[in-house]
């Protein structure tokens, strides 16, 4: 159910205040989003001054200054600090996107605001738990699923144009930026599957060696796990990849109704 | 620790108001006016049946000050509506997912209704005045 308020312990405090060092050149303010599991304490938003003359371009680039230089205990994921593993996805300036590739001066003046992945339990600091996403991916199938036997000399093939049915789906790194985004996905992610989702649902849906399209549907039609769409676009606007999961699920709407015909 | 003790990170405080997010949340707004709007619709016609005095009666609560702006946000709330309606139709039928498109229509449809109750208002008040 919609609730726009955040339960009692979620409310967000004023947190404390790191100075930039004297000497500092050109400084920009982050405000990052704090909690511990360990003191008891509410979510606070802690203020840090860096220097970018000495800092990479990157909000990942400061986020690493801060916790090697200012404050060690600042938490998030990051891994291959390229837009490939999606491991420093989480909300920054007010969408979702991947810290490593969102330049600092891509954020407009002002102070840079950086919190998880909105409307998830957070483990710690900028580290959401992903276990019901990662179940809700777990519960597509997400691999080639076929009735007939495999060629026994060679593997299963796809033409060109076949192969190319998939551009725009294989990319999906499963960052959660998209579903986070989602409004129907706050209100919902018990049982709507979300964008992400829908759309590695889809790109099985669209594999031709996939031979179990009709049961992949037959999941899908369902009132909440699929249609609680209701194309905000949140998703196609903050995918940090270039992605379009509303498109996708669109695509799977209409195979539904097309096969009902 | 429990899971239970952990926060819900913050969510649509935080979130940054785009056109896509705004039509949306209007359209559902506009269409729970709209459905309370078609009682008043059905008074009217109720009061238009039962003669001209309760005609008289509806037509001076919607000369009222209090009841031109009702009906003034009605007039915007069919527009935004209609035209985000169609937005919705196209986007049905598989058009208009790219983030330029649906960005460029969103403000379509939000400016496009305020053109269109200015321009129903102007011939009312136009009206009015000459009446």
């Amino acid at each position: 159910m919609a609730e726009f308020t955040l339960p009692k312990n979620s409310k967000v405090k004023a947190g404390k205040h790191f100075p930039a060092k004297p000497g500092a050149k050109k400084i920009r303010t982050f405000r990052i989003y704090r909690w511990s599991p360990d003191d008891g304490e509410n979510p606070r938003v802690d203020t840090y001054e860096i220097d970018l003359a000495a800092c990479g371009p990157m909000v990942l680039d400061a986020l690493i200054k801060i916790k090697n230089e200012i404050d060690p205990t600042l938490t998030f994921r990051r891994s291959c600090r390229e837009g490939i593993c999606g491991s420093c996805a989480m909300n920054i300036d007010g969408t979702n996107t991947l810290a490593c590739t969102k330049a600092i001066e891509d954020c407009p003046s002002g102070d840079v605001k950086i919190y998880p992945l909105p409307h998830m339990s957070v483990v710690k600091d900028l580290v959401p738990d992903l276990t019901n996403f990662y179940a809700q991916y777990a519960s597509i199938k997400p691999w080639i699923r076929t009735q007939s036997a495999p060629p026994p000399d060679r593997e299963r093939l796809q033409s060109k144009e076949d192969r190319a049915k998939l551009d725009g789906l294989y990319e999906c790194i499963l960052c959660a930026c998209c579903s986070t985004s989602c409004p129907s996905y706050w209100w919902n992610s018990d049982r709507y599957l979300g964008p992400a989702i829908l759309l590695q649902a889809y790109r099985w849906i669209a594999d031709s060696r996939d031979e179990d399209t009709g049961a992949r549907l037959d999941e899908l039609e369902d009132p909440f796990k699929l249609y609680r769409c209701h194309t905000i676009m949140n998703c196609a606007r903050t995918c940090p990849k270039g992605l379009n999961p509303a498109k996708a699920i669109a695509d799977i709407k209409k195979l539904i109704v097309e096969r009902a015909n | 620790m429990s899971a239970n003790a952990r926060p819900l990170s913050p969510h649509i405080g935080i979130y940054r108001w785009q056109i896509q997010m705004v039509t949306s949340i209007l359209h559902r707004a506009t269409g729970i006016a709209l459905a309370a709007g078609t009682i008043l619709l059905v008074v009217a016609l109720l009061a238009l049946a039962a003669g001209p005095e309760a005609w008289d009666c509806v037509a001076a609560c919607c000369r009222s000050w209090f009841g031109t702006i009702l009906l003034i946000g009605w007039t915007w709330s069919l527009a935004f509506h209609w035209l985000n309606g169609i937005r919705h139709l196209a986007q049905d039928l598989g058009y208009g997912f790219a983030p330029a498109t649906f960005v460029r229509n969103g403000w379509i449809s939000t400016i496009g209704s305020l053109v269109l109750t200015v321009l129903v208002w102007a011939c009312v008040f136009a009206q009015r005045g000459g009446a």
